[in-house]
């Protein structure tokens, strides 16, 4: 069954490539693949979604889809949501429909493919599947320096692919595993600490220039200033959680062997939060921040990961696992709906340059109150997704903490704390910029209209699922607690 | 009863979402059910306040297995049920008060919503029952005061002042989870009844520690209590509608850092927290804080500005008994200041509408005639704020606390006295030349008394303004109360004497003069230009912040993206340019090569094996 959440979006990118009506086929694909995707993550019998087919005997390797835990889960649902509403959102150039409504789809199918996997060659696959057309699309389709960024962002990611593929095959290969299948692989373990110390070296910066981890973080905001509003959307939105998930999947496989790293993780998390944090600061472009600041978010999932590694099992820091997957659906969803506005600011302006925008929630007061909801989730304002996520993160931090002097994690989670000013300050500092004060010569309200109702429908429903995962984060949580309650035989160990 | 406090819990909210939702083009309709709700929650604020019998209810707001979870929960207590009764008591004055000031706004609905925003914020801080739901309401009455700070937010000094106050709030908040988090560390628990003992079960932790965490926790109510030196947001927060100015920024959540503290304090006990390390430093803070505000106040020409810089005064008043261990003495100065606080906030409020927005106190004068009602009741108030003996509630907590800075530390008491001459200074100063003499502007010749929507909930809070320290009545109806044997002391003569020479004082200068006589003083100037704080804050976020922003982004582009990674990427784009010529120069190519590329690599690494 969850082959169709992959293939509808296939079936219809090529419908659209061999001529069909391309709007059209595309909004409708992606409706029906939020409405199974949603209904499939909230479902009560997970176990008839799965699929599993042997591609390859030697090595074994599986086409095998379904949910492999709470986390997939919630990154199903991410994906469905964003890929709706990348779909519906940015203004296609004349002429261009073909190339991008399929790339779109192509970009949101590589997505739910890579969560849907639960052989690690499908899941590596399909992510590389979604880049292809990511890069095509701010290459052809992008605006600014589109050339540039889209050279720069392929040659990152295809560099970080590989160090990545090689830290996956070398992953399968000391585990002993017979087959590529996520249970057969986590079932193994790998007993040469040096084996896993290298292999969780290739993981860290494999899936960390994909998470645009410092110092691999400046393929970013530039490709994501120039990307089309979609792309931008589906790529920070979701792409970019396909490392993070990789990280969090493989983890158990290396525990001992990210021990090794636990200090430089934490020197480059914080660089993410602090440095990259300062670098949004002096931003003058509100596309450039928003692309600095979903660099710097990163910091925090990376915050929980390092909680993770430090006490060494998902059961030894409970809250390490689903901090990390509640900020990567809240992050995914406030970019996705932030790059949406934006873009839609660009085409009602003409400008995204800070200091030529200024009350323009006088004209579009519904514009500015959706953006002012996605500042704020970005910003961790309690009652939206994002702070659900981030307060656990900081728990998650100090979990280990027994009064005493405070250890390496503690310092750098308060550190990190300071970034949430620093967020706060740039956000504010851009809001303020854009919609309030007095209208200017771009946000006359004689010039500009506010959205009409058809176009706020995407940007709604990525608001409320904000605030239904900011007011109930149990909504997500819950999918979580079957995978991170300790296993019956551990308990009896104790 | 349990059923009663989740209603005054949801009730704002509700009317918040309803009116932002539906009632968004029908103004007059949201005022009135945003007020109809306001009164609904002050009737059940007093049923709670006259049941017997504390409770604590709660639900898990995000479960996870193998950890305690963060709960959603009320604590009903004397502390809280009192605290209610002035969040909702002022807050539906306010509401009354606003449906006349707020008549003729074009956005009335948006700042309808944004007051049933703040009440069901506020509502939560009161009930919470642990810190990190304290936390989460914290956050949101920030937003509801950016939200209504920036009303006219069309106004660039609106909506700066409004950006200024969330970060500014920001700011005090770091501090604020890092010492909810080590405190966590220690004690083992959020909850606010679980802390003695988990304190007392948790025998390792260190004084010093536990003093940090105490003082991080303090950090967040100096953010929010507007203390020195992170006190610069609240007179700037005096853009916001008047209305607003009296609840958010007089009464109600500029008080949360006190309450926040007291909460704290007699959760975990106070004589916890003497052994502590570095506690002291709250009380001075507090005491500083006072001091420097009434200073300010004194030469500011502003009648809002005057009031804002004494709410930081008697905020500094508050913080500095806390600090100095009696959360009593703080909670009931807090009880009678929030009455006599929103009277003069409400009551400038009506004679800004009357001399149509005029707040230059020199432009007003000879209110006295012309506005009778707003005129006594100001008075009233300012008598309470000044501490009138025996018939003001400002007395009578006033006196509380400086009882307990005589007996506990000598120098704030000093402080504390002198806060409380310059006080009654600066309030007649204001009362002299707005309300007596001849008018000084066609503005305020022009005054007419306000209508009985605006005038009522004077007269009310006039009423608690004189009663509400009278042990009769704060016994059943404050929040904290202890009663204090009253004797003729080192604490009833000072502040005898404050009152008397600050009268004096303010007399002879401001009596008969239509300018200000001190005006041209080198002293008076750095009061009036609020010690140069503002300008050297700005100094600070230009040169040191966004200076260092400027210098570490260059650095970025210039060694992280130009050298070291962008050298490796050259090479490579260098090598996709030699591609380039060989084949048809097009970005399709180089994605097709680049998923050829892709393809033989897997097939290499994994197939060939």
């Amino acid at each position: 069954m969850s082959i169709l959440l992959i293939l509808i979006p296939i079936l219809a990118a090529i419908a659209i490539l061999s001529g069909g009506k391309a709007r059209s086929i595309a909004t409708g694909a992606a409706a029906l693949n939020l409405i199974i995707g949603l209904g499939s993550v909230f479902s009560f019998d997970h176990s008839v979604w799965n699929f599993s087919w042997q591609v390859l005997s030697q090595p074994s390797i599986h086409l095998a889809l379904g949910f492999y835990d709470g986390m997939s889960m919630i990154m199903v649902a991410l994906s469905a949501l964003v890929l709706f509403a990348a779909v519906m959102s940015g203004k296609c150039p004349e002429g261009h429909e073909k190339l991008w409504y399929s790339s779109i789809l192509f970009i949101g199918a590589g997505g739910l493919g890579a969560f849907l996997s639960t052989d690690l060659f499908f899941f590596y696959a399909f992510h590389e599947l979604a880049l292809i057309p990511t890069f095509l699309m701010i290459g052809m389709l992008g605006s600014g320096e589109r050339k540039e960024a889209a050279w720069k962002i392929t040659i990152y990611l295809a560099l970080g692919s590989i160090i990545l593929l090689a830290g996956l095959i070398w992953l399968v290969a000391a585990s002993g595993s017979e087959t590529w299948l996520f249970e057969d692989l986590l079932a193994s373990t790998i007993a040469d600490s040096g084996a896993q110390k290298g292999i969780a070296l290739l993981l860290i910066i494999g899936f960390g220039v994909l998470i645009s981890l410092f110092p691999f973080h400046s393929w970013a905001a530039p490709a994501y200033a120039s990307a089309p509003a979609p792309v931008a959307m589906l790529h920070a939105g979701v792409l970019k959680k396909f490392g993070l998930y990789g990280l969090i999947r493989l983890y158990p496989m290396v525990a001992e062997g990210m021990q090794a790293w636990l200090s430089l993780l934490i020197v480059l998390l914080l660089c993410n939060i602090l440095w990259v944090g300062f670098v949004t600061l002096n931003q003058k472009r509100l596309d450039m921040m928003l692309g600095n600041s979903s660099v710097m978010h990163m910091g925090y999932i990376f915050l929980a990961f390092a909680a993770l590694i430090e006490a060494g099992s998902f059961e030894a820091n409970p809250l390490a696992k689903p901090a990390a997957v509640l900020l990567m659906f809240a992050h995914g969803i406030s970019i996705a709906l932030l790059f949406m506005l934006t873009d839609t600011i660009r085409r009602k302006t003409g400008t995204v340059e800070l200091a030529e925008l200024g009350g323009l929630a006088k004209a579009a007061p519904r514009l500015a109150f959706l953006f002012g909801l996605g500042a704020m989730a970005s910003i961790g304002l309690p009652g939206l997704a994002n702070f659900s996520g981030e307060v656990l993160v900081f728990l998650s931090g100090f979990h280990a903490y027994d009064g005493g002097g405070l250890g390496c994690v503690q310092v750098a989670t308060i550190l990190a704390l300071w970034g949430v000013v620093i967020s706060a300050v740039y956000m504010l500092r851009a809001y303020r910029q854009t919609f309030h004060g007095p209208a200017v010569k771009h946000t006359d309200s004689s010039h500009v209209q506010d959205f009409g109702p058809f176009c706020q429908i995407p940007a709604a429903l990525l608001a409320i699922a904000l605030l239904v995962v900011g007011l109930f984060p149990n909504s997500l949580l819950n999918l979580l607690k079957a995978s991170t309650a300790p296993a019956p035989c551990e308990q009896a160990a104790e | 009863m349990n059923s009663l406090a989740w209603l005054l819990l949801g009730l704002p909210l509700l009317s918040a979402v309803v009116i932002h939702l539906g009632l968004k083009r029908l103004q007059s309709v949201s005022a009135l059910v945003a007020t109809a709700s306001a009164g609904v929650t002050l009737l059940f604020s007093i049923i709670l306040l006259l049941s017997e019998g504390d409770f604590i209810t709660s639900f898990n707001w995000a479960s996870i297995a193998g950890f305690e979870g963060i709960k959603i929960g009320l604590e009903l207590d004397q502390l809280s049920k009192g605290m209610m009764l002035i969040v909702t008591g002022v807050g539906f004055l306010v509401h009354l008060f606003s449906l006349a000031y707020m008549k003729y706004d074009q956005a009335k609905a948006r700042y309808f919503a944004g007051l049933a925003l703040f009440m069901f914020s506020m509502t939560g801080i009161v009930l919470a029952s642990n810190f990190i739901m304290m936390f989460i309401f914290w956050e949101l009455v920030g937003l509801s005061s950016y939200l209504l700070i920036g009303h006219w937010y069309d106004k660039d000094s609106a909506a700066d002042a409004a950006k200024k106050a969330f970060l500014t709030n920001r700011i005090g908040d770091f501090g604020f989870m890092i010492g909810i988090l080590m405190l966590w560390g220690i004690a083992g628990t959020f909850t606010f009844s679980e802390l003695a003992g988990g304190l007392a079960a948790s025998s390792g932790y260190s004084i010093t520690l536990l003093g940090i965490a105490v003082l991080c926790i303090f950090a967040g109510a100096m953010g929010k209590s507007a203390q020195a030196p992170l006190h610069v947001w609240l007179p700037d927060a005096m853009e916001g509608p008047t209305p607003v100015s009296a609840l958010i920024h007089a009464a109600t959540m500029v008080a949360a850092g006190v309450f926040m503290m007291a909460r704290f304090y007699t959760s975990i006990g106070t004589e916890v927290i003497e052994a502590l390390w570095g506690v002291q430093t709250i009380a001075w803070i507090g005491g500083i804080t006072s001091l420097l505000a009434a200073l300010m106040a004194t030469q500011q020409d502003d009648i809002k500005k005057i009031l804002a810089y004494s709410t930081l005064s008697q905020l500094g008043y508050m913080v500095m008994a806390v600090g100095l261990l009696s959360p009593e003495a703080g909670m009931f100065h807090l009880y009678t200041h929030a009455w006599f606080k929103a009277l003069l906030f409400l009551g400038s409020g009506a004679v800004i509408y009357a001399c149509h927005h005029e707040q230059n106190i020199w432009k007003m004068g000879g209110l006295k005639k012309t506005m009778p009602i707003t005129f006594i009741t100001f008075g009233i108030g300012t008598l309470a704020l000044c501490g009138f003996p025996f018939i003001t509630s400002g007395f009578w907590s006033k006196e509380q606390i400086l009882e307990t800075a005589w007996l506990n530390n000598k120098p704030l008491f000093l402080i504390a006295a002198l806060v409380a001459f310059l006080t009654t200074f600066y309030m007649f100063r204001l009362f002299f030349i707005a309300f007596l003499g001849k008018s000084r502007s066609e503005k305020s010749e022009h005054a007419k008394e306000v209508g009985p929507l605006m005038f009522t909930p004077l007269i009310i809070l006039a009423i608690l303004a004189l009663i509400s320290g009278f042990s009769s009545v704060a016994g059943i109806i404050a929040p904290s109360f202890k009663i204090l044997e009253f004797h003729i002391g080192p604490a009833f003569i000072a502040s005898l004497l404050a009152v008397i020479l600050g009268f004096l004082f303010a007399f002879k200068l401001y009596a008969k003069t239509d300018e200000d006589p001190l005006a041209g003083h080198k002293v008076a100037q750095v009061f009036r230009h609020k010690f140069y704080l503002d300008e050297a804050y700005a100094k600070i976020i230009r040169y040191g912040q966004d200076g260092l922003a400027a210098f570490i982004h260059f650095f970025d582009e210039l060694i992280i993206n130009g050298l070291i990674v962008g050298g490796f990427s050259r090479t490579a784009g260098g090598i996709g340019r030699l591609f380039t010529r060989l084949q048809s120069g097009n970005l399709q190519g180089y994605a097709t090569l680049f998923g050829i590329g892709v393809l033989l690599v897997i097939y290499i690494t994994v197939f060939v094996s």
